[in-house]
């Protein structure tokens, strides 16, 4: 929970539906071997309980992955890793997962324009 | 492990002890239909009478004039669908306000499709309704105010005597939805001018699945379900004779003491709530709001949120806002008020029962205030 300072991805989320807010913020860092990894991610959150939970649960099951790994979480691994919520609450796990994957696109964005200034 | 702090009595309370010991009799010992006969079904027809009687003296009305029904929402639905159908289509015309409970605003809006025309009034910021706006909107195709006397979210109570005498001057029927406020604001059918009146049995220490509508004698409505002629041949259908029993037993012990307590025990919880930086009543404030009712915003912090925590501590509140019920809506009455869908997001409504002690409100004052502290860090709004 709370920010990181100096994340090099940061996804900002707002669903419609319930008001909800979801801010994750990532640190992707190059291995040894040149691999991207995922060394740290943190969340804030204007939500419901579930919406916490999603949130906390995501950071739990992306930090220290490979970040080819982290992309292929959807919100049934949530759902899956908290034991199932109620069908009203699925577009919580949706959000959070969603706000991870801006998360990395940000990321990603943010190295392409570095390429280019160093062009 | 803690006791429970049971703060949602607005949506339900624990059946009274004294309430059940009254109703066990008549399960499988006195178990008659009161419409049999013999002995057996004479005591229950007694007992159907007496409860009656107790119900009928609470709120100053005749006998006769309590129809039992299963609960608040049933008598709702009579009170409205009856007297449309006994006016239209002679007139059409049924004034309400935007907070109304799910009850009534759902049935005006079936009413609609059938012909019928409602206005529902705006409330001002604490939820009153103002008695010209009322007063404006009557027309000659109008037969019906309804209006909630006790407010089930924010607790507003609002002046149903001045609101009684208006609709008798004009010669238009009133009716009040009293599920929250009986037993807590004295109700006087004859002073208060009221035609029709809802009460129920589970918010006040009764069983669920039983109230009654208080239909003034004289008034023509169309029956709410046909079959024996029960219930005056407004409502037939075998009386649930131990819900009315337990449902007469919770208003007979019923007492002001209880309300004084409550009173003073709601105002410490507000007190101590509005220590919280950044926190917002909403409703108003002193003897025009429900004894037991507190509803504040908390600001950038989602009220469920709040809940889930709390729940962990065995303190059990509600919300009416998002993500909460089955809607993922914002509470229509939180938004008549004025308020934001972010603020109405952050709302939590505590309501506090005759059983809540002062140590209950001193363990909630001090895990709330730790909740809120957490949850303000994590928030994104926050600056």
């Amino acid at each position: 929970m709370g920010e990181i300072k100096n994340a090099n991805g940061i996804g900002k989320i707002g669903n419609p539906t319930c008001g909800d807010i979801l801010w994750v913020y990532i640190k992707v860092e190059k291995d040894k071997k040149g691999e991207e990894i995922l060394t740290d991610i943190k969340f804030k959150t204007f939500g419901c309980a579930a919406a916490i939970a999603t949130s906390s649960m995501i950071t739990k099951l992306a930090k220290g992955k490979k970040l080819s790994e982290v992309e292929k979480i959807n919100y049934k691994d949530i759902v899956d890793a908290l034991g199932g919520l109620p069908n009203i609450k699925i577009h919580c796990s949706a959000m959070a997962s969603q706000a991870l994957k801006k998360a990395i696109e940000d990321y990603k964005n943010k190295i392409q324009i570095k390429k280019r200034v160093n062009y | 492990m803690r006791k429970r702090v049971y703060f949602d009595n607005a949506s339900t309370t624990k059946v009274d002890e004294k309430v059940v010991r009254e109703m066990l009799p008549y399960f499988s010992e006195i178990f008659g239909n009161a419409s049999s006969q013999h002995d057996i079904g004479i005591k229950a027809k007694d007992a159907l009478e007496r409860s009656r009687r107790i119900i009928a003296k609470s709120i100053k009305a005749n006998i006769g004039e309590i129809i039992f029904t299963s609960g608040g929402t049933e008598a709702n639905n009579f009170a409205l669908k009856g007297l449309f159908f006994s006016n239209y289509p002679q007139k059409n015309h049924i004034i309400t306000t935007k907070i109304e409970h799910d009850s009534i605003l759902n049935v005006c809006r079936w009413l609609e499709t059938q012909g019928a025309k409602i206005t529902y009034l705006d409330v001002d910021e604490e939820g009153f309704v103002d008695i010209e706006d009322i007063k404006k909107s009557i027309t000659d195709k109008t037969f019906l105010v309804s209006i909630i006397h006790g407010n089930n979210e924010i607790g507003t109570i609002q002046d149903i005597e001045a609101i009684g005498k208006l609709c008798r001057e004009k010669k238009v029927l009133f009716h009040t939805d009293a599920c929250q406020s009986f037993t807590k604001v004295p109700i006087n059918v004859g002073k208060q001018n009221l035609d029709l009146v809802t009460l129920n049995a589970h918010k006040i220490y009764g069983p669920k699945g039983v109230g009654a509508l208080y239909i003034r004698d004289g008034i023509q409505i169309t029956p709410f379900a046909h079959g024996g002629g029960h219930e005056k041949k407004l409502r037939s259908g075998t009386e649930n004779i131990p819900g009315i029993v337990g449902f007469a037993k919770s208003v007979d012990i019923s007492n002001e003491k209880d309300v004084r307590r409550m009173t003073t025990l709601r105002d410490k919880l507000i007190e101590g709530l509005l220590k919280i930086e950044n926190v917002k009543l909403n409703g108003p404030v002193g003897d025009k709001r429900l004894c037991n009712n507190i509803n504040v915003s908390f600001n950038n912090i989602e009220g469920e949120a709040i809940g889930g925590y709390l729940e962990n501590e065995r303190i059990y509140t509600s919300t009416g806002s998002a993500c909460m019920s089955n809607t993922l809506q914002t509470s229509h009455v939180l938004k008549a008020l004025g308020l934001s869908p972010l603020q109405s997001n952050s709302s939590l409504r505590i309501s506090i029962s005759k059983y809540t002690t002062e140590d209950d409100i001193n363990y909630f004052l001090e895990k709330i205030t730790k909740i809120v502290k957490k949850l303000r860090i994590i928030s994104p709004l926050t600056k």
